[in-house]
């Protein structure tokens, strides 16, 4: 099972500038562990220690809240499309 | 040509009163547009003096006002497009101390701040004193806006009950923005501050729009307003703004500055 996943412009330099990658898996769960295998790194920068996700990230599939949906249990249709949104302060 | 759009503002614009919270790269641009739409009273709060750094996105300074009060230099600029407005300065720090006298006499708050405690002090005032605000950020390549009404539509807390660390978050003064893409942003919350004025159309309300600037592409996200929203759900648990405290973990922001 494939999803696409938007990475934020602060994230692709894991992704070697990719604004869209592939990413295995039935859960989102499974999909974020995919994500870090094909791009070491990505996952710390959207879980911390204990596998939550960070308080500053939010993650959505099919424009829906994964927080509204079940987390990191939701699970993942084949081309479903997950966007990572990190909360962005500047101005 | 339609009075919403042409010279001469509508009365609900003429008798607005909009608070711009941040003269930086997103409010110069939003206070820009508002005096030209003919926004009768614009309010501008900012502590800080304009710096070099500034001026690569901050687009009411030029190199003469290096060292000025930004909201002094803001006042001088927009009273030049239209002596008309009534334009109050306000050159002190937003904090929980000061929101309530701050907030109270405008129809609309645009957060134009650059850090992330204040965006969600400004959330919080504003969902409590019941004031319609846009936030909006932007940083790198990347911006999000979402207008908020308060207990109508979703909150930034209905999106992230726990605000992140200040130190989780870059911001643009330590990332970088283009400055033209903070601009956009600022442009945008303008027009919303503007239609909720005039009541024209649709606001951005319950959707995040995101703009990529590396791809040129906009996007919108559905925001939902949650029932278990702190602030403004069926059961809130915050009656009160306060400051946002900070954390040890860092991530987005670690080694990123150098994009």
């Amino acid at each position: 099972m494939g999803a696409r996943v938007r990475i934020p412009t602060p994230l692709r330099r894991f992704t070697g500038g990719a604004e869209e990658v592939s990413a295995d898996g039935v859960t989102i769960a499974a999909v974020v562990d995919n994500l870090e295998q094909r791009h070491p790194g990505l996952k710390e920068r959207l879980c911390d220690e204990a596998g939550k996700v960070r308080r500053f990230v939010n993650i959505f599939v099919n424009g829906d809240d994964i927080r509204f949906l079940n987390n990191l249990e939701t699970t993942i249709k084949d081309g479903d499309e997950v966007s990572i949104v990190p909360a962005i302060a500047g101005g | 040509m339609d009075e919403a759009v042409g010279y001469a503002p509508r009365p609900g614009v003429r008798n607005g009163k909009v608070l711009v919270v941040g003269v930086g790269g997103l409010g110069c641009p939003a206070a820009l547009a508002l005096a030209r739409a003919g926004v009768g009273t614009i309010g501008l709060i900012d502590p800080d003096v304009v710096e070099l750094s500034n001026l690569q996105r901050q687009i009411l300074y030029a190199v003469p006002d290096l060292g000025r009060p930004k909201v002094h230099a803001a006042r001088e600029k927009l009273l030049r497009i239209n002596p008309a407005l009534s334009v109050m300065s306000h050159q002190e720090r937003l904090g929980a101390e000061n929101l309530s006298v701050l907030f109270q006499d405008y129809d609309f708050i645009i957060d134009g701040t650059d850090g992330i405690a204040t965006k969600f002090l400004i959330n919080d005032g504003a969902v409590l004193m019941r004031k319609p605000f846009s936030y909006a950020g932007a940083v790198q390549f990347q911006g999000q806006t979402l207008t908020v009404l308060p207990r109508i539509s979703s909150c930034l807390r209905c999106w992230f009950p726990v605000p992140p660390a200040e130190d989780e978050v870059p911001t643009c003064q330590e990332s970088g923005v283009i400055g033209s893409l903070v601009g956009s942003m600022g442009l945008i919350q303008a027009t919303e501050a503007v239609k909720y004025l005039s009541g024209d159309g649709e606001l951005l309300t319950d959707r995040l729009l995101t703009y990529d600037a590396l791809t040129s592409r906009w996007r919108e996200i559905r925001v939902r307003r949650s029932r278990q929203c702190p602030l403004c759900g069926e059961s809130p648990t915050m009656a009160n703004f306060h400051s946002v405290g900070r954390t040890q973990e860092t991530v987005c922001s670690r080694g990123d500055a150098e994009m």
